[in-house]
């Protein structure tokens, strides 16, 4: 609906344009002056948008372009002479690579327990500041904060958390969930992540939620409340359908940060226990700048791309579409 | 939803309370054991320290020569915002006011490349940088960070360009106006909501960002503050007593930018997200 919106907007604007252009009685002058005009406001249109452009192509498409390139080759990333091998990268990545596929597995299952959970306590988190509390804003804060510590420093600190803080308390409160072996068995490793993460970016997705309940309309709620309507119905048939776009936006977020998990993940458990937290951005870098398999290590990343693009789109179709049902 | 202060509010205002104090256990364990000596961290990393004792912190700023790596760190977000900012509000605005296929295209180019991980492109990058004289340097890390920021920084700013009137430009190009006057002296000023939300998203992306500094810069007098925190804990694994250390005074620069803008942060986190 946006979209047509600025369309709109946007043919109307034309008029007044073309108005500024000179106008001159005699044809051919006017001829002229406009290819002058046309070639002039190109070079502005250039001085605007071309650094942008530059900077942009440059660092993000050439390269890019470039990796679907050597996917196909076996450039090790020192020598100059770069070998064609087609498509043997990609035969072996799906034939003969135990590692990328475990890690696979791991991202994918990581993914779908970090943006459940995390959505969950960030749309709690969101109800909770919705109501008239005292404390709000203190607590908008604290859930924030995490939020704006990098993921790096985050993994290294919740280290500390797991390893010794849980023991501690262990030992205080004598609870079985603080005396597991954290981060040391491939279990308790995936939920570290999990719960790092979600401790990470719920106070984001909160905010998120909080700015779409705020766009409610008490009336609506007033209303259905008085023909007895219980806060459970008002939460599922009312709330959550008007704010579907919320949902959508926060998903795509999770999704896409969840299956590109790098830095927590590597100052946490580093992908240990043996590799069975290894994600698959950290496989890339390995095989990459540790085995200096640049072809190898191409041809993973842009099937990461390909998995990451499809993953994204399938998520906003399927929720825009629900939204359009709502 | 209510807006009396029932019992039930109340019931949640505790709730709210408790949940955020649990939020808080690990800053507590990270602060209190920072200043612990290092066998009483072993003995119980939960325990109030006996004496505070601030030598961890005197070591760890001597050992990642804390004071380099925040002035690069600040270098590096201060700069790649600067050009950020001017590159992608000066695109921005000329492809809106240009209607058209060809900023249409554009458009639609700049942002389908947010899908693209950074995993993606880097190996080639590599390549690239080293051939333009981009790696090892923090002005090519900075050159890097246009080229990763521009399509979330163009994209906010044109969404917003699009309500900005058109008329007082039209009528200051009448009096004779160029167009960059027309931008920097009446439409730049325009944008300042847009510009503080994208200054904040790219400030936190890039003081915390770690693969790419990473890989650009090798010098240890380049490191950033997460490059620095990381080969500290690569060769001290486990010395805690210093690594904690070493964590506050790294988490410490942001979470003060945080708290004295977090108005505008949390505002400009829920704009820039919606749009």
């Amino acid at each position: 609906m946006k979209e047509s919106d600025y369309t709109v907007r946007v043919v109307i604007r034309v008029e007044p344009k073309i108005q500024t252009g000179p106008v001159s009685p005699d044809v051919q002058m006017k001829a002229v002056t406009k290819k002058k005009f046309k070639y002039k406001s190109l070079l502005t249109y250039a001085a605007f948008v071309g650094p942008a452009l530059l900077f942009f192509l440059v660092i993000q498409i050439l390269p890019f372009l470039m990796g679907v390139y050597y996917s196909f080759t076996s450039w090790n990333g020192v020598s100059s002479v770069v070998e064609w091998v087609g498509f043997e990268n990609y035969k072996k990545i799906f034939t003969d690579d135990k590692t990328f596929f475990n890690s696979f597995m791991f991202t994918t299952k990581f993914m779908f327990a970090a943006v459940i959970i995390s959505n969950l306590i960030g749309f709690g988190f969101a109800l909770l500041l919705n109501a008239a509390l005292k404390t709000r804003n203190i607590l908008r804060t604290v859930f924030f904060i995490p939020n704006v510590i990098g993921g790096l420093l985050l993994g290294f600190i919740w280290q500390f958390i797991f390893v010794k803080g849980f023991a501690s308390l262990g030992n205080m409160t004598d609870i079985g969930f603080f005396k597991m072996p954290w981060l040391g068995d491939e279990t308790t490793a995936f939920w570290g992540i999990v719960i790092v993460f979600a401790w990470q970016i719920s106070g984001y997705m909160m905010v998120i939620y909080v700015a779409a309940l705020q766009g409610v309309d008490n009336s609506l709620l007033e209303a259905a409340r008085i023909d007895g309507a219980s806060n459970w119905t008002l939460l599922t048939k009312i709330i959550i359908p008007l704010i579907l776009p919320a949902f959508t936006i926060c998903f795509f977020l999770t999704i896409s940060m969840a299956f590109k998990i790098f830095d927590l993940n590597i100052s946490l458990t580093g992908g240990g226990p043996f590799n069975s937290t290894q994600s698959v951005a950290i496989n890339i870098y390995q095989e990459a700048f540790q085995n200096n398999r640049y072809g190898l290590g191409t041809a993973k990343s842009i099937l990461f791309f390909v998995v990451v693009a499809v993953f994204t789109t399938i998520q906003v179709m399927v929720t825009k579409k629900k939204e359009v049902q709502a | 939803m209510g807006n009396r202060y029932t019992k039930r509010t109340f019931v949640l205002e505790i709730i709210g309370i408790v949940i955020g104090l649990i939020f808080l256990i690990p800053f507590y364990f990270v602060l209190v054991n920072s200043v612990k000596p290092f066998a009483a961290i072993l003995i119980d990393a939960a325990a109030w320290p006996k004496e505070f004792m601030f030598s961890n912190y005197a070591k760890v700023w001597e050992i990642i020569n804390f004071p380099r790596a925040f002035w690069n760190s600040l270098v590096i977000t201060v700069f790649s915002n600067i050009g950020l900012v001017i590159i992608s509000s000066m695109a921005a605005w000329k492809m809106v006011r240009t209607p058209g296929k060809f900023s249409k295209i554009l458009f639609v180019i700049f942002v389908s490349a947010m899908v693209i991980p950074f995993q993606t492109v880097m190996i080639p990058l590599m390549k690239v940088g080293g051939t333009l004289g981009l790696t090892n340097s923090i002005p090519g890390l900075i050159i890097m960070y246009f080229g990763f920021g521009v399509p979330l920084s163009l994209f906010l700013y044109h969404g917003f360009v699009k309500t900005v009137p058109i008329e007082i430009e039209e009528s200051a190009m009448i009096d004779g106006c160029s167009q960059f006057g027309v931008f920097w002296r009446i439409v730049f000023p325009l944008l300042k909501p847009i510009t503080v939300t994208v200054i904040i998203l790219n400030t936190l992306w890039i003081w915390n960002d770690y693969l790419l500094p990473l890989l650009v810069l090798q010098d240890a007098e380049l490191r950033t503050i997460p490059l620095a925190a990381s080969s500290f804990f690569a060769q001290y694994t486990k010395q805690w007593d210093m690594g904690l250390a070493a964590l506050v005074l790294g988490i410490t620069p942001i979470i003060i930018f945080f708290l004295f803008l977090q108005k505008h942060i949390i505002k400009g986190i829920a704009s820039g997200s919606i749009k």
